[in-house]
């Protein structure tokens, strides 16, 4: 029986008979687990069962209610043994066994016992369990304790408690604050990993002080801190106080910069690390200051640890996002990594020598890259082919190099991400570098020659029906196009259908032969493809019937299609066949995920593909279309301007609602964006109730509700106010959202057919004069200034008080009248005492505007302004004063 | 001509702003942290695990992380301590024979106090398992490995990195466990073996 155990390890196929734990099962260990009721307990047969326990759980399995209320009492019994390491398997299984309050009471006294004992392990242990499973109510008993253990000469006992204290901060932190003064005193531990416990509680009992915690950094930063977790702790609080302290240092040197750079110079590699990572984050840091820690990460890249490295190599990756010229010393190191064993440190390598690169390097770097990407995985290419497209954009006289490594790699094998990412690039090459155009739809025709994706593929095809026919030789992407009716499924060949339609009527010469190609496709045995060519035959004129003008043709084939696919998609499914055709205007054309997702998720607007070929359109036309598709706002005239989102809502609250101002010359609308965030939900009616009586210039006329407002799927209600036409009128205005809420089963989705009438109270919204200037800038602000003249100037001077820099007190100004910065004059130089800012903007109504603010500094940062502003229009010149004068 | 100054001019966003910044604590801030340390056979079945942080809260999402991470390293022959990043967490992992240790943190941890984490827990295990570190002894001594696990991190927090200290905090716990450690002989050994598969034939 016990043969195997004495068989030594070259018998590897036999392994798994080994496994004490072969054939374990739930019911039988539960069972075994009576053990721990026996009166004589066997110490070593329960320390074995409670690791079989333990084992079952580290599986996944897990235990019911009445299991685990079970298996917990009889291990309190266990406390009864006086075997140490039975007393520690015991430990680990009732934090295994997060016990519930009632059951807690049970192992309190054996615990607070243990607490007391003589053995630095049990007090030790018994504190961490302690505090891992009690509640608020306990402790203030434990307390006593808890704080003499802080200061227990044992380390082992004192960083129990430390640690426990730091998880306890989180629930119940009016507890832990009382704990200051131990806390304190074992930062001065001669024990390291003491040392780092306390650091880390006193800052966190601290962290809202930012006083403290600067006079706690300031001591420290002096001293003796030994351990080197301590120091890394220490080097993030100290590029704290920096970060908060902020750049009004006049001399120009940061406080504490010192002490982090001596910081690069301790034995320890993980504190060098940490001091280094902090230089390159500091806000505004120099390329002086940069240089020490740049010199320290170099020698980390030539490290033979491959942590070290890649630590290195991703810092100064990161740096060279934004100071590319500092990094470029270390490029022959990074070189050689770019054969390193670890493939992640050879990307990061790769990526950064693409930031840092200059042009003249590209063409060896691209020899480099090319060996190097045939052995990394798709993950690892995308990074390399994103890096290799801002690169191109980067040096447009590049593009053929990078152009062709591009259609190379497309060439090879690869997944669907990997061949989007190639594809994606290439299209934005194509729309950026005009030169690179017919190079690039070339490379893109021989893809889909042979491109297994479908999606790619007709992608491809739509892109080349808009760019194609505008090159020089149309006619020569035709046979690409027309392969694919040849060679591919329906939903491929349906596309190069529209493609060949949009050749055929962008380009006249090539009609007739598109017409013979079309004809040929009317054949095909897919009823989609075959519709599509009638269609476009007909259209076109290729079936020997009346041409619609060439207007109206091409509108069709590329305008793009102004109602969302769903709306089109339910109202097809409503549409009962009947003498009555389907009517495409009656589809809503109201946009049910607007701007709210395009903001969560920023820099993951569509890109390449994705994106219409005219690049994205800007928010504002977003906002007119969306406008105009409402008829009750038709006669409101033309948007005048729209403001970014206002957030009425914290974050993460039940119900996100933002809202947007629309400014029209007698109209105010505002559009609510609301998502709801609880599954078990569904909104109907959603509105929002304004109380405008601190905006007496505006009356509500009119609102437009929301039928309803699944879980995590935005929409909009409306609200328009009439208002003085022309004027800026301001006021405050507050917000109620009222629905009808129904209860969701999240297993079917559906929901209940009785609501429930809601309100939720949300933030207060302002209307302010900035709402009604647009930021419009000029070329030439000396110019404009003259040829507006001296007729309507305003000149006023004000005091702004005592702010804490100038830049602050000019960005204030900026903000306050949103008007838009000219000649870069919204960048104040550091140091300076005085500044002049320029500024220009449309006020409502058409009118222009242009502002000069002189700034200074008198006193200890007290500043005042000068402010002249000119327009052609006297009351609108007084409008900016009042605005500045009320703000 | 000398005009009027108005003196108040503070617009109240501004004063919010700068509160936001306060309140909101970037991770330099923050104390290290650790999301969780693996230990996985040859076959990236688990052997050991123990996880700190609520990124996965289901066993299912625990069992892809580890198949994630398993497969995406197994091709390395991690003799020292190795890096890569995964779901933006990064994780420091090392092999011995058929065992495969992991330690894994957040994308922002440095890089450095996670290998040390993963030496000292990986120096202790051969410590206590007096250098044979594979599968079977792993299995054989779990109790030794989970008190281990215990004694490294505490809820996320490195409580002790020095290999030396930890294995003499879980064996000194532990009486048979030091004796074991030590001086235990064949016949004892055997004995111990013995009962163990005894009570598992049960």
């Amino acid at each position: 029986m016990a043969q195997p155990l004495v068989k030594k390890d070259d018998d590897r196929d036999d392994e798994a008979e080994y496994s004490p734990f072969l054939g374990i099962e739930k019911g039988a260990v539960l069972q075994e687990a009576r053990v721990f009721n026996d009166p004589q307990l066997d110490a070593r047969r329960c320390s074995q069962v409670i690791t079989k326990l333990l084992y079952l759980l580290n599986q996944g399995e897990s235990f019911t209610k009445v299991e685990a209320t079970e298996v917990f009492f009889s291990v309190t019994k266990l406390f009864q043994s006086r075997d140490i390491g039975l007393r520690r398997m015991v430990y680990l299984m009732i934090k295994e066994l997060s016990p519930s309050a009632d059951e807690v009471i049970i192992v309190t006294s054996s615990l607070m016992k243990d607490m007391n004992s003589k053995t630095d392990m049990y007090r030790a242990n018994a504190i961490r369990v302690l505090c891992r499973i009690t509640d608020g109510t306990l402790l203030t008993q434990i307390e006593r304790y808890l704080k003499q253990a802080i200061v227990d000469k044992n380390p082992v006992v004192a960083s129990a408690a430390l640690v426990s204290g730091i998880h306890i901060l989180q629930t119940n932190p009016e507890i832990v604050k009382r704990w200051s003064n131990e806390v304190q005193e074992a930062v001065q531990s001669r024990a390291a990993l003491v040392q780092f416990h306390a650091l880390a509680l006193l800052h966190q009992i601290r962290q809202n002080d930012r006083l403290a915690v600067s006079k706690l950094v300031t001591s420290l930063t002096r001293g003796s801190v030994r351990s080197p977790l301590a120091m890394c702790l220490l080097i993030r609080y100290t590029s704290q106080v920096i970060r908060e302290s902020g750049s009004n240092s006049q001399t120009g040197d940061r406080p504490f910069y010192d002490f982090l750079e001596g910081c690069l110079r301790h034995k320890s590699e993980m504190v060098i690390f940490e001091a280094a990572r902090a230089i390159t984050e500091l806000s505004g840091v120099t390329s002086r200051e940069l240089t020490p820690a740049i010199t320290v990460l170099q020698l980390f890249l030539s490290s033979s640890k491959p942590v070290l490295r890649f630590a290195a190599v991703r810092t100064l990756n990161k740096v060279a996002m934004t100071h590319p010229m500092a990094v470029t010393n270390c490029n022959i190191d990074m070189e050689s990594l770019i054969s390193d064993q670890n493939r992640s440190i050879a990307t990061l390598a790769i990526t950064t020598l693409l930031k840092t690169g200059n042009e003249s390097s590209v063409d060896r770097l691209m020899k480099q890259i090319t060996n190097f990407m045939s052995d990394i995985a798709d993950e690892f290419k995308i990074v390399v082919v994103e890096a290799i497209r801002s690169l191109c954009l980067k040096f447009p006289l590049k593009y053929r190099a990078l152009m062709n490594f591009l259609s190379n790699i497309l060439r090879e094998e690869g997944g669907f991400e990997y061949k989007k990412a190639i594809v994606d690039s290439i299209v934005i090459l194509i729309r950026d570098i005009p030169d690179a155009k017919e190079s690039g739809l070339l490379h893109l025709c021989e893809f889909i020659e042979d491109c297994e994706f479908t999606y790619l593929s007709t992608q491809i095809l739509h892109f080349l029906g808009i760019e194609g026919p505008k090159t020089s030789d149309p006619s020569k992407y035709i046979r690409y196009i027309y392969n694919r009716v040849h060679l591919e499924n329906a939903t491929v060949r349906a596309s190069a259908v529209s493609t060949l339609a949009k050749f055929g009527a962008v380009v006249d010469s090539l009609k007739p032969r598109i017409f013979v190609l079309l004809r040929r496709c009317l054949f095909d045995s897919d009823d989609e493809v075959r519709d599509r060519a009638t269609l476009y035959l007909n259209t076109l004129g290729g079936d020997g019937s009346v041409v619609e003008t060439e207007k109206d043709v091409k509108d069709f084939l590329f305008g793009s299609l102004d109602i969302p696919l769903v709306n089109l998609e339910t109202s097809l499914k409503n549409y009962e066949p009947s003498e009555e055709p389907f009517d495409i205007n009656s589809v809503p054309k109201e946009v049910k995920s607007q701007p709210l997702t395009e903001k969560k998720a920023p820099g993951k607007k569509p890109t390449g593909l994705g994106a219409p070929p005219s690049g994205p359109p800007s928010t504002a036309d977003a906002y007119e279309r969306l406008l105009s598709s409402i008829p009750e706002f038709e006669n409101f005239g033309k948007l005048f301007k729209s403001s970014a989102p206002v957030e009425l809502t914290e974050a993460e609250t039940e119900y996100a609602v933002n809202v947007v101002k629309h400014i029209f010359d007698r109209h105010v609308v505002f559009q609510y964006n609301c998502t709801n965030t609880i599954p078990e939900q569904l909104l109907e009616n959603v509105s929002v109730i304004v109380d405008a009586s601190d905006a007496e210039e505006f009356t509500e006329v009119l609102s437009k509700s929301l039928r309803s407002l699944p879980y995590d799927s935005p929409g909009q209600t409306f609200l328009a106010f009439e208002k003085p036409e022309g004027l800026p009128a301001v006021g405050k205005f507050s917000n109620i959202l009222k629905f009808i809420v129904k209860e969701v089963d999240t297993t079917t989705g559906e929901a209940e057919d009785d609501g429930v009438e809601d309100e939720y109270q949300l933030e207060d919204l302002e209307v302010v004069a900035a709402d009604y200037i647009l930021k419009v800038g000029v070329s030439n602000f000396r110019n404009e200034w003259d040829n507006i003249g001296p007729d309507c100037e305003r000149v006023d001077e004000y005091g702004l008080g005592s702010r804490e820099s100038l830049s602050e007190a000019v960005n204030a100004v900026i903000n306050l009248l949103g008007m838009q910065p000219c000649e870069g004059s919204e960048v104040v130089p550091p140091n300076s005492r005085s500044h002049t800012c320029l500024l220009s903007g449309v006020f409502i109504g058409g009118v222009n505007v242009l502002v000069r603010l002189s700034f200074g500094i008198d006193g200890p940062k007290e500043v005042a302004m000068k402010l002249a502003v000119r327009s052609e229009d006297e009351s609108v010149s007084d409008a900016i004063h009042e605005i500045v004068a009320s703000g | 001509i000398p005009l009027p100054i108005s003196a108040f001019f503070f617009p109240r966003t501004l004063q919010r702003r700068r509160y936001y910044f306060i309140m909101s604590l970037p991770y330099t801030e923050s104390c290290p942290s650790i999301k969780n340390i693996l230990i996985l056979d040859s076959e990236g079945k688990r052997m050991a695990i123990k996880y700190y942080s609520d990124d996965w809260p289901t066993n299912s999402a625990k069992e892809a992380f580890e198949k994630a991470v398993f497969t995406n390293t197994q091709k390395t022959n991690a003799r020292i301590e190795e890096i890569a990043m995964f779901e933006s967490n990064i994780v420091v992992y090392k092999f011995a024979q058929d065992l495969h240790f992991f330690v894994t943190g957040g994308e922002d941890e440095n890089e450095l106090i996670l290998a040390t984490v993963l030496q000292g827990f990986f120096d202790a295990v051969g410590i206590l398992l007096r250098g044979n570190v594979d599968q079977k002894e792993a299995l054989e001594n779990l109790d030794l490995i989970l008190l281990c696990l215990d004694e490294i991190v505490d809820g996320g927090i490195v409580l002790e990195t020095d290999a030396n200290v930890i294995a003499g905090k879980v064996a000194s716990g532990s009486m048979d466990a030091g004796a074991s450690l030590s001086e235990q002989t064949f016949t004892q050994a055997f004995a111990s073996a013995k009962e163990l598969t005894r009570s598992l034939l049960k």
